[in-house]
């Protein structure tokens, strides 16, 4: 891995040397290819991306394509055998491209793929129903604390997926043996707030932004998020940091390209992504969901996509979980 | 509450909206007959369109519009030749098409739409009077019991267990559940029976195992069958003109809605479950209820048949947004991408909603109550035109239906694999059918399977074992409930050898 990580530099390097005497070209139109089902969180991504691109007038049109499977290894699968006729496709991705190439879900990972930019960031928040006596992350250690077998925490991710990790990272700070929490995923943010409410489960982890719109609809509240400071579409809920617990996480979100795209190509996606976020457009879409701006171009993404994994990994295997 | 309705009548009730209504339930139904193309994807495709009109209420009234007519058309395909192209509409079916194949189709596209129409509008008059108070029961269930729902869904088999036909109909549910386990399971990132083949790793795809079981064999049965292709070019046309349902009927079918209309909504209620389980549960129950003459005919084109699931599914399917206008909870996929659409124009579906912004509360009620309307004063007159399909001769009925299976089985997935898929699973059935084994069973058993699966393991994980199954008082009853179900045929059919004898 590491001498492929080694030639991809020296690769991108030359690329970026070159790149100069490379014919500069205009990016008209985006294909987005989604690894995942209407509605989740890629989906949103791409969509919004999608939207204010166009709306800005930075392109003249996008297109989407939802191809979920194999919990996205289906599209990255596609995307590096059709690598020559999908130029103009940008596939969106997340912090599970990272996760479950480490679990070996696919057998791909993102070296494998032409690294666009990183875009935006998420973090991720711990719910609990409004009538719950858990009013803090102390609450919940000392619910943990009193029966740890009616104490489970739910997520919308399978065992050992992002939304477990982060229940686990919270609770490992908190002293516990993460891999004694239980833990139980279901398949659609309604079915695990239906289990949060119903009194299944003693909290939820889960996206930030989608924490936000559940605590709008009035059942729920936030009793953590994983930011460093308290988030501005959320100012009452509070930090772990701040409750003393020492985790912070971000779920980034961004785009990758086919394999052997031209580097010209590259560079004129990566202006575009840039241009964006002085739009008003795009803080529309930006600020509707709650998402923070954390732009990674280039080989810049390359080497913040290296360190996640070594950090996922470390975090990974210190859990338990790999 | 008057005040919100006639103020939800008088915004529905301008010229714009009147239009749009039309126009949405117009749209729904045509796009909603093409198999894989369901209530979900045609509401999912309409909602970029709906939201350039820019009026809250208009945009709502247009996807409600949508929505019902797309529900109707989805059972236009199971009616007339036997493709459902939703799970939903399966079980309308089963009594749907013997009735077109007996030269019925109108009078079953009429009974489907009366029943579509008297099942969602009673549902929205229980959601407007009871829905704040069906919030407690909405969050009732935890995994276990859905679950044991799962398994009451099951039951809905045994009505196709005839007589000596129990093993069979038993080993084609056990079958249908082992086709739903192929693929990730949502609980775990294994790929299971998969063959290393990365099309399968999503799983089957309903509509390719639906329109492989049902209208392949169709079409292949229409093909090989002089007699029966014969009377479908000549007789059916003026069979056709028959639409009309008599008094008789309408008392017979009558009681099956109004039960229907409320199990429906109930079960629609709980979040996860939704039309599919209403629609196999209402089966099985008027089955149950019917006299023993009138059970002869059910899957042999009986009114009842019919008219029960088509109440139920609609019913569930307003009932679904119960959840979502008193908790914020998307109980199905339908309401999970109209909430797409409410978060789109800045509304929050929830208890927030409803103190903060009653009018918007409102406009959704009543957008659903029109858009039932219209959809039965624009479809009724459309049922013989629509019906008249049949007629046309074998020569093109057939490639007409090989080409709806094949499109239904692609768009969902833009892939060519599926077509193959759809001609093992065709081959398959027609086997099955030359044995005479049930398909209905099979494909019961796939729709319900893996919410069976990912239920059941979410019980035992969080009880650390089975013990839930009689450590929750409400798992047990559903439990016991569907022993009864299955049994009661069977025993019946013992008595019935027994007397004989």
């Amino acid at each position: 891995m590491k001498k492929l990580a080694k030639m991809m530099a020296v690769a991108i390097a030359s690329v970026v040397l070159s790149a100069g005497s490379l014919s500069a070209v205009e990016i008209k139109k985006i294909h987005f290819l989604i690894p995942g089902g209407a509605g989740g969180g890629w989906d949103g991504t791409a969509r919004g991306t999608g939207e204010a691109l166009t709306k800005a007038g930075l392109i003249d049109s996008a297109t989407f394509e939802n191809m979920s499977g194999g919990g996205g290894g289906k599209a990255i699968g596609y995307l590096i055998e059709n690598s020559k006729s999908n130029h103009g496709t940008l596939m969106v991705n997340s912090t599970p491209i990272v996760i479950r190439s480490l679990t070996k879900v696919f057998p791909q990972n993102f070296r494998d793929l032409t690294l666009v930019a990183g875009t935006i960031g998420d973090y991720a928040a711990m719910v609990v129903s409004k009538n719950s006596p858990i009013n803090s992350m102390a609450d919940l250690v000392a619910a943990y604390d009193a029966d740890p077998s009616k104490t489970a925490i739910g997520g919308g991710s399978v065992p050992g997926g992002m939304d477990h990790l982060v229940a686990a990272m919270a609770m490992e700070a908190a002293g516990k043996d993460a891999l004694e929490v239980k833990y139980i995923p279901y398949d659609a943010g309604g079915k695990a707030m239906a289990a949060l409410l119903s009194g299944e489960i003693a909290a939820l982890s889960t996206g930030f932004s989608e924490a936000v719109s559940m605590e709008k609809a009035g059942k729920v509240r936030m009793i953590a998020v994983t930011s460093s400071e308290r988030v501005d579409a959320a100012p009452n809920a509070p930090t772990l940091i701040e409750q003393g617990y020492n985790v912070t996480f971000v779920n980034w979100r961004g785009f990758f390209a086919a394999p052997d795209l031209p580097s010209n190509l590259r560079k004129a996606y990566i202006e575009v992504l840039g241009k964006m976020y002085k739009t008003p457009e795009w803080e529309k879409v930006r600020a509707r969901n709650g998402w923070v701006n954390i732009y990674n171009p280039g080989d810049k993404f390359m080497v913040f996509l290296a360190e996640q994994e070594k950090v996922i990994g470390d975090l990974m295997r210190e859990l338990g979980f790999l | 509450m008057l005040d919100g309705m006639l103020l939800g009548l008088e915004t529905a009730f301008t010229f714009q909206n009147l239009f749009f209504a039309a126009l949405g339930c117009f749209i729904g139904t045509i796009i909603g007959m093409l198999p894989g193309l369901g209530p979900m994807s045609v509401v999912a495709i309409m909602i970029p369109v709906s939201l350039q009109i820019g009026d809250p209420s208009t945009t709502l009234i247009l996807l409600a519009g949508v929505y019902y007519g797309a529900i109707f058309g989805g059972s236009t395909s199971s009616i007339l030749i036997n493709a459902p192209g939703v799970a939903g509409t399966v079980s309308s079916s089963f009594d749907g098409y013997p009735m077109s194949q007996n030269g019925q189709a109108g009078k079953a596209l009429t009974i489907a739409a009366i029943s579509s129409f008297s099942g969602g509008t009673i549902g929205v008059v229980l959601l407007m009077f009871f829905a704040p108070a069906l919030a407690s029961f909405a969050i009732l269930f935890w995994s276990a019991e859905y679950f044991a729902l799962m398994l009451l869904g099951l039951s809905a088999v045994s009505a196709f267990a005839g007589k000596g036909k129990v093993l069979k109909a038993v080993m084609m549910t056990l079958l249908g559940l082992m086709l739903a386990t192929v693929g990730e399971s949502s609980l775990f990132h294994a790929p299971r029976f998969t063959l290393g083949i990365m099309d399968l790793q999503s799983g089957i795809n309903f509509v390719t195992l639906a329109m492989g079981l049902f209208a392949v064999p169709e079409a292949f049965f229409l093909a090989i069958d002089k007699i029966r292709s014969k009377k479908s070019s000549s007789k059916k046309s003026q069979e056709i003109s028959n639409l009309r349902i008599n008094l008789k009927e309408a008392k017979a079918i009558a009681p099956v809605i109004g039960r229907q209309s409320i199990q429906g909504f109930l079960i629609g209620v709980m979040p996860g479950t939704g039309a599919t389980i209403a629609s196999f549960l209402g089966y099985a129950v008027e089955r149950n209820l019917a006299s023993p003459e009138e059970r002869e005919e059910f899957g042999k084109g009986s009114i009842k048949g019919l008219a029960a699931p088509e109440t139920a599914n609609n019913a569930a399917s307003t009932g679904s947004f119960v959840p979502l206008l008193t908790l914020g909870i998307p109980g199905s996929g339908t309401t999970a991408v109209l909430l797409g659409a409410f978060i789109a124009l800045n509304l929050q579906p929830g208890p927030q909603l409803m103190q903060d912004r009653p009018e918007v509360f409102w406009s959704i009620i009543m957008s659903m109550y029109f858009g039932n309307i219209v959809l039965l004063v624009l479809n009724l007159p459309l049922v013989p035109y629509i019906a008249r399909l049949l007629s046309i001769p074998r020569s093109f009925l057939i490639p007409f239906v090989l080409f709806f299976a094949m499109a239904g089985a692609y768009i969902g997935q833009n892939n060519a694999t599926e077509l193959l898929l759809l001609l093992g699973f065709g081959v398959l059935a027609i086997i099955f059918r030359f044995a005479d084994y049930p398909l209905p069973p099979l494909l019961i058993g796939f729709v319900l399977g893996q919410m069976f699966e990912d239920n059941l393991g979410r019980a035992i994980r969080n009880a650390n074992g089975i013990e839930f199954i009689w450590e929750r008082p409400m798992t047990l009853t559903l439990i016991l409930t569907a022993a009864v179900f299955i049994l009661i045929p069977i025993l019946r059919d013992w008595q019935e050898n027994k007397s004989s004898k």
